[in-house]
Parts: C-alpha cells; structure tokens; sequence
C-alpha cells in the first residue's frame, strides 16, 4: 500500500510544477504580442522595399547584367543553410521542427555531391547539429535579440552572409525558420536568399499602375541596385528572426498550456489515490478495533 | 499650394510617420531635392543627412536620416531610412564623443574593410553634428 506522505509529497510537488509551467504560460503569452506587434511594425519597410526592387529588378533584367547578389555566380556548388532556432528549450517541438527539417536538407544536399556549410542562430540549432555536422558550422550566434529583437542584431547576420559571399565562399543562400501561422501551428519554412529571387508578387504588383510608371533613377539603376540588395538581404534576416521570435513564444505557449493541463490531471489522479487509501487505512483500523473488541 | 504630397518615413522596425504634406526635401546622393505633389517618379539613395518638412512655406519638421531610399511617385514620397531621429534630440555632446570614439577605433582598424566601415561611421556622425549646427531657424 502506498505510503500516504509519500503521496502528500508528491501532489505537492506536481502542484508547484504547475504552477511554474502556468506562469511560464503567461510571461510566452506577453513575450508573443510584443513579438507579434513587433513583426507587424516591421512589415511597412519590407513591403515598399519589395515594391522598390520589383521595378528596379524589372529595369535591371532587361539589360541583362544585374549585380551578383541578383544573377548568382554561375554555379550551385556550394550551400550555405542558415538556421534559426531558439536558445531555450521548454518550447515543444518548436527547435526539433527546426533541427529535422536542416538535417534532411542538409543529407539532401550532401547526397547530390554539393557541400553545405551552416550558419545557426540559437544555441539549440547548434547544440543538435554540432555532433552530426560539427565540421560544417561556420559560426554560431547566441543571445541573439535576447531582450528585444532590433535591426541591428539581423544585421549581423546579413553581414556575415555578405562578407561570406564577396570572398567566394558559397553560391547558394537559403535560410530555415519557423513561420508564424498561428500560436498553435507553427511552419517550418526553406527560404532562399541567395542568389535573391523577385518573387511572383512582382507580377501581380506590376499590375498595380504605380510599378508600371517609368521611374528616374538617381545615381543609375545597377548602383541603387547594387545597394538595396544587400539591404534586402538583411531585412530578410531581420524578417526570419522575427517570425521565429515571435513562431517560439507561441510554441512555448503552447506546449506550457499543455504542461499546465498535464499537470491538472495528474493531481486529480493522486488525489484520488490519495484519499483512497486514506480511506483504506481508516477501515483497517476500524476493523482491527470492533475485531479486537469482540474478542473480549 | 493645392495639393499634398503623402510623406512616408519608414525604418526597418517601424513605420515613423506618414502624412500629408506640402514639401519634403530629401538629401539624395546627387544633391538634395525637393518633393512637391507631381513630383515625377523617381528612385534615389539617400546619403546622411536632414529631411526637411514643409508645411505652407516654413518647416515644421527636421529629421536626421542615417542614409537609405527614397522613392517619389506623383502622389507619394517614401523614404526608407536606416536610422532616423529627429533633429532636435540629437545630443551635440554625445556624438561628439561618438566621433571621438570612432577616431580611435580607426587608428586600431587593420583591414582596409574595417577602416572603410569606421570611416562610414565617422561620416554619419559628422553629418548628424552639422544637423545640429542648422537647427536655429
């Protein structure tokens, strides 16, 4: 028979954990707002920057000799990965999405002869790949955006990806994150940034009467270009981090509402237990004392 | 003046403000130039320097803009800027003390890469302290 202060310990404990995991609840709820208010103040600047580079693109393309940013070099020998992930854990499946999906990349790549090098933000990314593919990582960031995520921490990343690319080092960019769709469905997404691609947004935007005017351009096409894409690149960075800032608030959210119903449960469980062989022990009693008294 | 033009200044993190206004005038690396509704459409860079907002012939309005983009339809002038802050927060002291800074670390930059960075630096800097300097209007 379980030891009733045994069990008394137990709910105790469970109680507490629930507590924290219902707390931890709440801060990923407040952290997610802001994350998500933060993403929405960011989304003005990417789109007109879009709009910018689909007519600049569109003017350069017809003249055949856009910057390398755009064009690419020629050749698709090398992969560089950048994968974003958290630096905390507690967020359900959220940094494990992540590490499945680099890691089939990654194989992929490998098994067509190209050589993959990886660049991870969050120590989580790094902590999983470092035993599999320790040789490719080139170089890690922590605490990236630890109190609020700014600009200037994408741009460090863009940096290094742009200073990568001028020495020759890799031919193709793609960057793996968590999309935010909802608090509860986070997708994990491949993104290239490398060679950069104008997407099909161009097309129906150039629909639009405002792309299709005829734009002076002030100095030439191929230096403003040659200017706005390494900008882009670093918008794109600053775009994933948020996505993903704001993607793991909603998994730990999640995952920590789940804990806190867990937890419920389970204290619900031992409590019964607990007053059942309470129960128990006062019946053996009551027995002992008539059976004791009857033999009198 | 009969029409507005709508004024857009955007950074990476927010959108900063957007209203209608009678003129801008924004410094392009060609020289600055000045933005009234009907503008024709034009795409330029922007170097380090102040923005000035006109309302019926006087400014009300002076941001300091670290470089980016400026796109100008007929309707609308946006400027993408790198960092902005409006002129009359600029603390003379502390970028002085930035410039200061920034000297030293040129004179520890080993790579030509880095002293080109720091120099850029410097540049913005300097620019932020003229905004300054012009304030008194």
């Amino acid at each position: 028979m379980p030891n009733l202060k045994d069990l008394k310990n137990r709910i105790a404990s469970v109680q507490s954990t629930r507590k924290i995991t219902s707390a931890m609840k709440m801060v990923a709820a407040s952290k997610l707002r802001r994350a998500q208010e933060q993403a929405e103040a960011g989304r003005p600047y990417a789109e007109r920057m879009g709009r910018m580079l689909a007519s600049l693109a569109a003017n350069v393309q017809d003249s055949g000799n856009g910057p390398k940013l755009m064009t690419g070099t020629g050749s698709d020998q090398v992969h560089l990965l950048v994968i974003i992930s958290s630096d905390r854990g507690l967020c359900g499946a959220f940094n494990g999405a992540i590490v499945r999906e680099s890691r089939r990349q990654i194989l992929r790549l490998q098994s067509e002869g190209k050589t993959v090098k990886l660049l991870t933000v969050g120590r989580k990314a790094r902590d999983q790949l470092r035993r599999e593919f320790g040789s490719l990582i080139v170089e890690t960031y922590e605490d990236v955006g630890r109190r609020r995520l700014s600009f200037a921490d994408a741009d460090v990343v863009a940096q290094k990806v742009l200073a990568m690319y001028d020495a020759g080092e890799f031919d193709v960019c793609s960057v793996i994150f968590n999309k935010f769709k909802s608090a509860i469905s986070q997708i994990v997404t491949v993104q290239q940034l490398v060679p950069f691609a104008v997407e099909a947004q161009a097309d129906e935007e150039a629909a639009g009467a405002e792309v299709k005017a005829i734009y002076e351009f002030e100095p030439d096409e191929e230096q403003i270009l040659a200017e706005l894409l390494p900008r882009n690149l670093s918008i794109q960075v600053y775009r994933a981090l948020l996505e993903s800032a704001a993607s793991e608030q909603g998994a730990r959210m999640t995952a920590m509402d789940n804990a806190t119903r867990n937890a419920g449960d389970m204290i619900n469980k031992l409590t019964i237990t607990y007053n059942r062989t309470r129960q128990a022990y006062i019946t053996k009693e009551l027995i002992e004392i008539i059976s004791g008294a009857e033999a009198v | 003046m009969a029409d507005k033009v709508e004024f857009e200044l955007v950074s990476p993190e927010k959108l900063l403000t957007s209203q209608p206004v009678d003129m801008v005038v924004v410094p392009g690396s060609e020289g600055d130039f000045g933005v009234l509704a009907g503008h024709s459409p034009m795409i330029s860079t922007v170097r380090p320097g102040v923005i000035d907002v006109y309302e019926a012939d006087r400014v009300v309005d002076r941001v300091f803009v670290a470089g980016g983009f400026a796109e100008v339809t007929e309707t609308r002038c946006t400027v993408l800027a790198e960092e902005a802050i409006a002129v009359a927060e600029i603390d003379r002291a502390k970028v002085e003390q930035q410039i200061r800074d920034l000297g030293e670390d040129l004179e520890d930059a080993k790579s030509d890469d880095e002293k080109a960075r720091v120099e850029a630096k410097i540049a913005i800097a300097r620019a932020k302290l003229d905004a300054t300097g012009a304030t008194t209007h």
